[in-house]
């Protein structure tokens, strides 16, 4: 019997022939991610519990994202001892403020390989499965463990797989794919267990939509959110300073818990509104609703190619009166390549802010929050009650051309009739 | 130790049991002590003040769902909970659960299976949970070897410890 993508990076990961949904391994980490939210408490414990350094300095990677640059004293201090415990521990890998988001720098910089087993501080690791690298969240006391030994216990989880066919319509986008997901299965359907992306729409997907769409597998329950490792995956590991890798996916008989056919033909943008992820409908159920803010950004989508389509659709033009349009590029790289295409240029003369690389207002921390009453439409993956700011405010997730179209209107709109 | 086979007092929690709710973001800073005194209280004002050492949570599905947080887990230990037999539960709850030592067992039927204040009783190595008040039985999903070895050290973080010998 043929295992899944899961099962196969957990065997090759816990150094057996095979392994079954269901079963319990000790598997060897690969890579290990902090960041600046979790780092210093978690490497303060590792001290605490008497162990003096990690268990491979150039397989463990720390960026400074989330309160960048550092809104309040505190945040600042937090920083400073993470710097110290990064060179006290010699730590090969460390991203400083204003790098970028650590879901982006991560494949941007290499550091994923396909098949590998990769733990970060965040439960939107599952990114990571973009390039079939099995990615997923632990918490501070895991994480303290597995840098102190370089092994970490697992569940071998059952997985559900949808099959994609079919062409996307102009102006609709793989976060339109993922958020239809999220609301036709729910925020549960994948509880516990991994998820494959398969079928020859997702083989046709970049990159970039793959990111997207792995991002956001943790937004229904998953563990894993898993692309086969393909010829784009090769293309985007030479080009990102890596070698290139063989094809890495699940066996041809391997046993799924369930197998889900997805026609993306006639699929429409998608929005999902307040105040849970799979709240989602056709984007003319909210279409029409004034708002006071569009954020462009994120580890969803803050890459070039999500700046490049609010840029068509803004090019020439300006941001309805009243409206704050923030545009908040994923990684320093991603703002070079803005600024050398003229797309932050288009986005700056329709009206746009610029902030720095990095999470910005996605996780309510700072650098454009929300008061009571506002109205805001993003292109990130969580709409939750007070995530990004006050608690009576409202956030709904599209895509980036949804959201720069109802920038531009001034109210949420249908980026099919506008541009 | 985390005994195998575990006996209690029943407080009884509906579905989608958030971590914000077990552990509320205006106190997520705070020391334990503060902490765990608002542990359920925006669903059970009182359960923090009045759980008792040993005392067991029964709960609906999606237990500790919403965004990671050890805390909560960690709250629920503070205040004497010795297990949480749950319908369903978000993964990362579960890891965070073992990785403070609380045992937590997947079991169907079991929300309408108790009320508050019942009699439980709980074998971990065989997922048999037993209605002490009404005597009805259910299968739950028993806890494999490893993840009891973690929970009986009393956490990841013990375990850690006794690997050093520290
Ligand atoms: S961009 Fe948002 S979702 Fe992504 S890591 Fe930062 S805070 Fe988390």
């Amino acid at each position: 019997m043929g295992m899944t993508q899961a099962e196969r990076i957990l065997a090759r990961a816990s150094g057996r022939e095979s392994v079954a949904a269901g079963e319990f391994v000790i598997a060897n980490i690969d890579l290990a991610m902090l960041h600046d939210i979790f780092a210093a408490q978690v490497f303060d414990t590792l001290s605490d519990v008497g162990v003096g350094g990690v268990f491979d300095p150039d397989r463990t990677v720390v960026v400074i994202d989330h309160l960048v640059p550092a809104p309040s004293a505190e945040a600042a201090a937090i920083h400073q001892r993470i710097r110290a415990h990064v060179s006290r521990l010699g730590i090969g890998a460390f991203y400083d403020s204003g790098t970028g988001i650590c879901h982006q720098l991560l494949p941007e910089r290499g550091h994923i390989r396909p098949g590998s087993l990769v733990v970060g501080t965040d439960s939107h690791s599952t990114t990571y499965g973009a390039l079939g690298a099995g990615g997923t969240g632990i918490g501070t006391s895991d994480m303290v463990y597995a840098l102190a030994t370089g092994r970490l216990w697992f569940r071998v989880p059952e997985t559900i797989r949808f099959e994609f066919s079919g062409d996307l319509q102009p102006a609709v986008s793989w976060k339109d794919v993922i958020l239809y997901l999220a609301g036709r299965f729910g925020s549960d359907a994948a509880q516990y267990k991994s998820i494959e992306f398969g079928g020859d729409a997702a083989a046709g997907a970049d990159m970039s939509s793959r990111l997207t769409v792995s991002n956001m597998a943790v937004e229904m329950g998953a563990k894993f959110g898993l692309f086969a490792a393909d010829d784009v995956t090769n293309a985007y590991l030479q080009e990102h300073g890596g070698d290139g890798s063989d094809p890495f996916g699940p066996e041809q008989d391997a046993t799924y818990e369930a197998i889900h056919e997805i026609s993306l033909s006639d699929l429409e943008p998608q929005i999902a509104m307040p105040n849970e992820v799979d709240r989602v409908g056709p984007i003319a159920e909210a279409k029409g609703l004034t708002i006071d803010q569009a954020f462009l950004g994120s580890c969803t989508n803050g890459r070039i190619e999500d700046l490049r389509a609010a840029a068509e659709v803004l090019d020439g033009k300006h941001i309805a009166p009243g409206v704050r349009l923030l545009v908040v590029p994923a990684s320093r790289d991603v703002l070079q390549e803005a600024i050398d295409t003229g797309i932050l240029a288009t986005l700056v003369d329709a009206g746009a802010s610029l902030l720095p690389p990095g999470c910005g207002p996605c996780f309510g921390g700072h650098g454009g929050l929300l008061g009571p009453g506002e109205r805001c439409i993003g292109t990130h993956n969580r709409n939750f009650i007070g995530r990004m700011g006050s608690p009576d405010a409202e956030i709904f997730l599209a895509s980036p051309a949804t959201v720069a179209a109802s920038a531009l209107v001034g109210a949420i709109a249908d980026p099919r009739e506008v541009g | 130790m985390t005994d195998q086979v575990m006996q209690g007092r029943v407080w009884k929690f509906d579905h989608d049991i958030s971590t914000d709710v077990l552990s509320p973001g205006a106190y997520a800073v705070d020391p334990v002590e503060v902490r765990k005194l608002h542990v359920l209280e925006s669903v059970n004002p009182s359960f923090a003040s009045e759980c008792q050492q040993g005392d067991v949570v029964v709960a609906g599905t999606n237990f500790g769902c919403g965004s990671s947080r050890e805390t909560a887990p960690e709250n629920l230990v503070a205040v004497g909970i010795a297990c949480v037999v749950t319908e369903s539960l978000s993964r990362i709850f579960m890891r965070n659960a073992v990785a403070v030592g609380l045992p937590v067992l997947v079991c169907e039927g079991i929300h309408d299976g108790f009320e508050d204040g019942q009699g439980i009783e709980i074998d971990l190595a065989t997922g048999r949970v037993r209605n002490l008040t009404t005597g009805s039985e259910f299968q739950g999903d028993s806890l494999p070897e490893e993840m009891r070895e973690i929970l009986s050290a009393g956490g990841i973080l013990a375990v850690l410890r006794a690997q050093r010998g520290a």
